[in-house]
């Protein structure tokens, strides 16, 4: 169980014993927290104390008597406040003034208690304040991993564009310094291969932005009743000249209309992705089959390749942002690693989502199921 | 006239692999290429070459090395150049100052990525005694 620490800064020592005895038992129940909090309580009775105190290192909780001899419980609050310590602050109030109040209240005093209270009422305030704490607290650590995240992003991001710039740098040179006759067929292959790479660095740039924009939610979503067989028929067509080029067979199964309210751009996104991908990692000759479904509020896509296939352990890897599966047979293959993360976002505002099944050269097949809006 | 060496090139890397391979025939050289430490030991047995250039991290981190221990095993006298990106990607340097340590990675020249192309070719020309 948790204990956050409670100081009580009062000079009667009835109040002190009285906070001590009552909170010392106290349980709060925290939804977000696992179990109860308990508290842990230490005591002082005059400001100069209290300074000291909360100089060793400041207590979660501070009760803090308004009417202290010597340095007044605002002067305290005053100096507290100016650290920006992780502690809320409950005062002490004999004669509670609306001066008083706003004064502490600007000084950073997080809640009341007027002089005399009642055991329930010191619960009250207290399990609210330490409720409020904790949900602080768990904000403040969800933020900073949010940022590690980003951060970890970025890096892998720099890194991804870093290769092929380094590709296409290394064949400039080489053209530059004429180490490759420029005209020469050897030429046309270097100018062939950083072209190649250039396409790569576009496609991951274009992947980032559609990421971006799904996850920062700018981009207002345009729901409007749609046929989700054009929208793949139409990804095919996108698909068809790199598929006819390695003969392979794009067919869709289904309904020939099958309206849907949803945003044609999101959908797009999807189906582009599914069915670029079951070339892209298709066999020559090889097959796609995109099959359309509908089961009440439901929209089922099923992708199904006859291509290079995943084993147990690639599947398992695929969820990460930037994985690539990476082995002889995806050697050639350009992808930025990011297409299952998309799919599996915009799923999600569908309240739906994707699943994969595969196995190794026999082929993959996606089924995403989106919940009609 | 004698043939020119032949050197094998390993890196996993295909574009620089490609590189390499254009810039080191520009160079007046043959090569064989391996785009994995397993490809180029499957090369080994049945292909004769005058030097080695391997990268140093290819499927596992260590390939690099472990390829080389086996190239020496071939024949001690081949000499080994690796590269590596260790450098630039984690900050790390291997030091390879010393002949020992150098004869621990089994390599006997080390040079980070990105590689210039004078400092390679000098390498060559000194490990195979090369004349210029």
């Amino acid at each position: 169980m948790e204990n956050l620490r409670v100081l009580v800064v009062d000079d009667e020592p009835g109040i002190r014993f009285g906070v001590t005895r009552v909170l010392q038992a106290f349980r709060v129940r925290v939804p977000e927290s696992d179990g109860d909090v308990g508290f842990a309580i230490s005591q002082a009775e005059s400001g100069e104390e209290a300074l000291s105190a909360l100089a060793e290192g400041g207590p979660d909780i501070l009760l803090l008597d308004h009417k202290l001899p010597g340095i007044s419980g605002l002067e305290v609050l005053e100096k507290v406040a100016v650290r920006d310590q992780d502690m809320l602050t409950i005062m002490i109030t004999a004669y509670a003034t609306i001066e008083t109040a706003v004064t502490a209240t600007k000084r950073g005093a997080y809640d009341f208690l007027a002089k005399p209270f009642t055991p329930e009422e010191l619960k009250a305030t207290i399990a609210k304040t330490a409720r409020h704490l904790l949900l602080r607290r768990e904000a403040k650590r969800l933020a900073e991993e949010k940022r590690q995240v980003r951060f970890q992003f970025i890096s892998v991001l720099a890194h991804e564009l870093k290769a092929p710039l380094a590709a296409v740098e290394g064949y400039l040179q080489l053209l530059r310094d004429h180490v490759v006759e420029p005209g020469s067929p050897k030429s046309d292959e270097v100018l062939g291969r950083s072209l190649l790479r250039i396409e790569g660095m576009r496609k991951l740039i274009g992947d980032i932005l559609d990421l971006t924009r799904i996850e920062s939610g700018q981009k207002k979503r345009e729901l409007g009743d749609v046929d989700v067989r054009e929208i793949a028929g139409r990804a095919i067509e996108t698909a068809q000249p790199a598929a006819r080029a390695r003969q392979i067979t794009i067919e869709v199964h289904g309904p020939d209309r099958l309206p849907m309210r949803a945003d044609p751009g999101e959908l797009e996104i999807i189906f582009n992705n599914l069915v670029s991908n079951a070339v892209k990692y298709n066999r020559d000759g090889g097959r796609v089959d995109v099959t359309l479904a509908q089961a009440d509020q439901t929209l089922v896509v099923r992708v199904a390749d006859t291509g290079i296939g995943m084993s147990p352990e690639e599947v398992g890897q695929l969820g990460g942002e930037f994985v690539r599966i990476k082995n002889a047979k995806t050697r050639n293959v350009m992808g930025s690693g990011l297409g299952l993360s998309i799919l599996k976002k915009l799923a999600a505002l569908y309240d739906g989502d994707v699943q994969v099944e595969s196995t190794p050269d026999v082929g993959t097949t996606f089924t995403v199921t989106l919940k009609r809006q | 006239m004698t043939t020119p060496p032949t050197i094998l090139v390993v890196d996993d890397n295909p574009d620089f692999l490609e590189q390499m391979k254009l810039q080191l025939e520009a160079a007046g050289f043959q090569t064989v290429a391996a785009e994995s430490a397993q490809q180029a030991r499957e090369l080994l047995p049945t292909t004769d070459f005058a030097l080695a250039i391997c990268d140093l991290m290819m499927e596992h981190s260590d390939s690099g090395f472990t390829l080389a221990h086996a190239i020496k095993r071939k024949d001690p006298a081949i000499p080994v150049i690796m590269v590596t990106a260790v450098a630039s990607e984690a900050g790390v340097t291997i030091d390879a100052s010393s002949k020992g340590e150098r004869a621990w990675a089994g390599a006997d020249v080390i040079l980070d990525k990105p590689v210039r192309f004078e400092q390679l070719t000098r390498e060559i020309s000194r490990l195979l005694k090369l004349p210029h």
